[in-house]
């Protein structure tokens, strides 16, 4: 009876690509709980939010062709909003009696404000908060982008400005000490609505929360990728004039593949701040943003899967190394971000599509005698493992030359 | 407060002002170079600013222990040997890595910001993670009084003598030597350049390795304001990438004015509000400005 059903969900898989998502959602549910203890857990859980940021950026720089270096921004605004919730719930009056005005976050008081600031009471009602982590992003990557792609601005020149804003909110962060946290951001979340986010129960279920978000995502990803609009993004990143030409709106292509990315980033921003408990402007700035694009260059710019194995991957080294070789850690950095470059362009999952598989299939074809050697020897910038279809360069697609 | 103490006020504020203006745009001439005329885009240049910076520091420790009598004029030369550091380093990276991404401005990009942490770091082990300054000869130190109330910090003429020194010789170089001749011939076309017999590959190294090098001398320049680490370099970075593309990426002359421009809203932003909301301030104002006006203040008028 297995073996029926093994047959039926074998082809069903193999044509929707959604094996590796799978087996990726085998891997987080099942095994890391299973392997590692609570604190490991906790740390995957924390770099699964950063995944988010490289599923994003795999929609708008893999796909779309346009890089983002300020994808920390919309991580930190997430993430800034989830903590600016946690903080006015644990700086009630009664904890916080010993402040010269009891009531406001403990930042505040030492930075002498005395009243809570306009802009902070609507984040006492978690609605509002949740609103907020998923409009106030958008809305910002909209207007960023709506002004670049209408004038045809992108490449570099987006990638420069995108940084700018980056260094801007971080220079306003520290600067606004009083409002904000400053340098050391916001610290001692306690509890989401009297739910105690610290004890162990709340972080096994906040780790699954991000898994099930994590998974969710990727499968909306790459329905996106395989709708007509994905193949309208991988058009648009190749032969951009033809798909103007043709009389489709490039600019507001890129604008909705932007928001797609700040969306994502800024919900990996607020499960973070949820399971790490703090938020602070060094997640936020230039260096951030920069590491957050090699975890997608790293597990492949083309691949969704890749890119939360190359989000746990470089996470997990940074931390061994910086623990065990903290000289080395940055070389080894160095050689990630020139390697991906120079050698394996399409990262893990680019390695895995060119070289492993084409050894398994030539080995399995030579076992069953089968001289399937078309499919071994799928050439070009394949999808990865992700199947995405139209991978390669695809200029027969938009046969009007 | 009388007439004069404003004047004073005024006019030091006006020497600030004109100080950032020689810092800005002695980060961003080599940039021009490399950015606005290449297209390449090295996050790596403030890593080449930090070379120069230790070879002033490296310089006048030798000369400190080795030569006394020779502190006083150790620094035009340490000046120059900053030069060479950064232009061979940077001959060496160009041919390394950056030959291989002409193509890809993106990866380039990436590359360079990888080069930058592995620079980082190699600085870290060589000079230790704390920062370091040289010890400046006294012509250096101190500051200059031509009216009572009136100071001029004596640093800060020396770095704007040198960028004038540097703004000048660039565009001579630029617009006056074989060298600027098949540099702007390469850039306006590359293949009919090198139909012409002009060896563009070889263009291409010279430039980014001249570029590197007067990024050497603006890092020399620094450490007479303040010190230097690892990581200094990285803080200018995204400055001298806004000074250059706010002012039209292949226009030096645009480079020149939109350094002025910053330097002169940010002294008088400060003079109201704080330092970093004046920064935000002057930044926000940028972003906006190239969003309405992308090309930046001076466009090129170049068909590429």
């Amino acid at each position: 009876m297995t073996r029926i059903t093994m047959n039926r969900i074998k082809p069903w898989l193999d044509r929707s690509g959604m094996g590796s998502v799978l087996l990726l959602a085998l891997l987080l549910a099942v095994v890391f709980p299973l392997a590692f203890d609570l604190f490991r857990l906790n740390l995957v859980g924390k770099y699964l939010s950063y995944a988010f940021v490289a599923l994003g950026l795999v929609m708008l720089w893999g796909y779309g062709g346009v890089l983002s270096l300020g994808q920390g921004v919309f991580f930190g605004l997430g993430g800034y909003g989830m903590a600016m919730f946690l903080k006015l719930e644990a700086s009630d009056p009664v904890t916080t009696k010993i402040q010269s005005t009891p009531g406001i976050p403990d930042f505040m008081d030492w930075n002498q404000v005395t009243a809570l600031p306009l802009w902070w009471e609507p984040f006492r009602h978690f609605p509002f908060a949740l609103v907020a982590i998923l409009v106030v992003p958008t809305l910002l990557a909209f207007v960023i982008g709506f002004a670049m792609f209408k004038r045809r601005v992108g490449g570099v020149y987006f990638a420069i400005i995108t940084q700018a804003v980056a260094l801007i909110l971080t220079v306003l962060i520290i600067g606004q000490q009083g409002y904000t946290g400053g340098v050391n951001g916001m610290t001692d979340l306690k509890t989401l609505l009297g739910w105690d986010t610290r004890t162990n129960g709340a972080k096994y279920i906040l780790y699954f929360l991000t898994v099930a978000l994590l998974i969710g995502a990727i499968v909306l990803c790459s329905s996106i990728q395989k709708s007509k609009l994905g193949t309208l993004l991988l058009a648009m990143r190749d032969k951009e004039d033809r798909v103007r030409f043709s009389g489709y709106d490039v600019a507001m292509f890129r604008v909705f593949a932007f928001c797609l990315a700040a969306l994502l980033s800024s919900i990996g921003g607020a499960l973070f701040t949820l399971q790490v408990g703090f938020m602070s402007p060094s997640l936020v700035g230039i260096v951030p943003s920069i590491e957050m694009v090699i975890f997608a260059a790293v597990g492949g710019r083309m691949s969704l899967v890749g890119a939360v194995y190359g989000a746990l991957l470089v996470n997990f080294g940074k931390t061994y190394f910086s623990e065990s070789f903290p000289d080395l850690w940055l070389f080894l950095m160095a050689a990630m971000f020139l390697g991906v470059v120079l050698a394996f362009p399409d990262g893990l999952a680019g390695l895995y599509a060119n070289k492993l598989k084409p050894w398994w299939m030539r080995r399995r074809s030579r076992r069953s005698e089968a001289t399937d050697q078309a499919t071994a020897a799928s050439p070009g910038r394949p999808g990865g493992p992700a199947g995405t279809p139209a991978g390669g360069r695809s200029e027969a697609t938009w046969g009007l030359s | 407060m009388t007439f004069s103490e404003m004047l004073n006020i005024g006019l030091m504020q006006g020497f600030a002002g004109l100080s950032l203006f020689s810092v800005l745009l002695l980060m961003g001439l080599g940039l021009a170079i490399i950015f606005g005329q290449m297209g390449v885009i090295n996050m790596a240049h403030g890593e080449f600013m930090t070379i120069g910076a230790y070879t002033i520091y490296f310089v006048s420790h030798l000369a400190e222990s080795y030569a006394p009598k020779l502190v006083a004029a150790y620094f035009p030369v340490a000046i120059v040997a900053a030069f060479g550091f950064a232009f061979a380093a940077g001959w060496a990276v160009e041919w390394l890595f950056i030959r291989h991404l002409y193509r890809r401005p993106l990866d380039t990009l990436l590359a360079t910001w990888g080069l930058s942490l592995g620079m980082q770091q190699i600085f870290r082990s060589a000079f230790g993670a704390k920062e370091v300054s040289p010890t400046l000869p006294d012509w250096l130190m101190g500051s200059w009084a031509p009216s009572a109330g009136l100071d001029i910090p004596i640093n800060g003429l020396f770095v704007m003598a040198l960028t004038l020194v540097v703004t000048g010789g660039v565009l001579l170089a630029l617009y006056r030597s074989r060298w600027g001749l098949r540099v702007r011939a390469t850039v306006a076309n590359r293949v009919m350049a090198n139909a012409t017999g002009i060896n563009t590959r070889q263009t291409d190294r010279l430039t980014f390795a001249i570029g590197c090098g007067i990024a050497g001398v603006a890092g020399a320049a620094f450490t007479t304001i303040g010190s230097t680490g690892p990581t200094s370099g990285s803080l200018y970075i995204v400055d001298a990438f806004l000074v250059v593309t706010f002012g039209g990426a292949a226009s030096l002359l645009g480079t020149v004015v939109s350094a002025f421009g910053i330097a002169q809203t940010q002294s008088i932003a400060e003079f109201f509000i704080t330092g970093s909301m004046a920064k935000v301030l002057t930044l926000s104002l940028i972003v906006l400005i190239l969003m309405i006006r992308p090309q930046g203040l001076f466009a090129a008028k170049v068909r590429r």
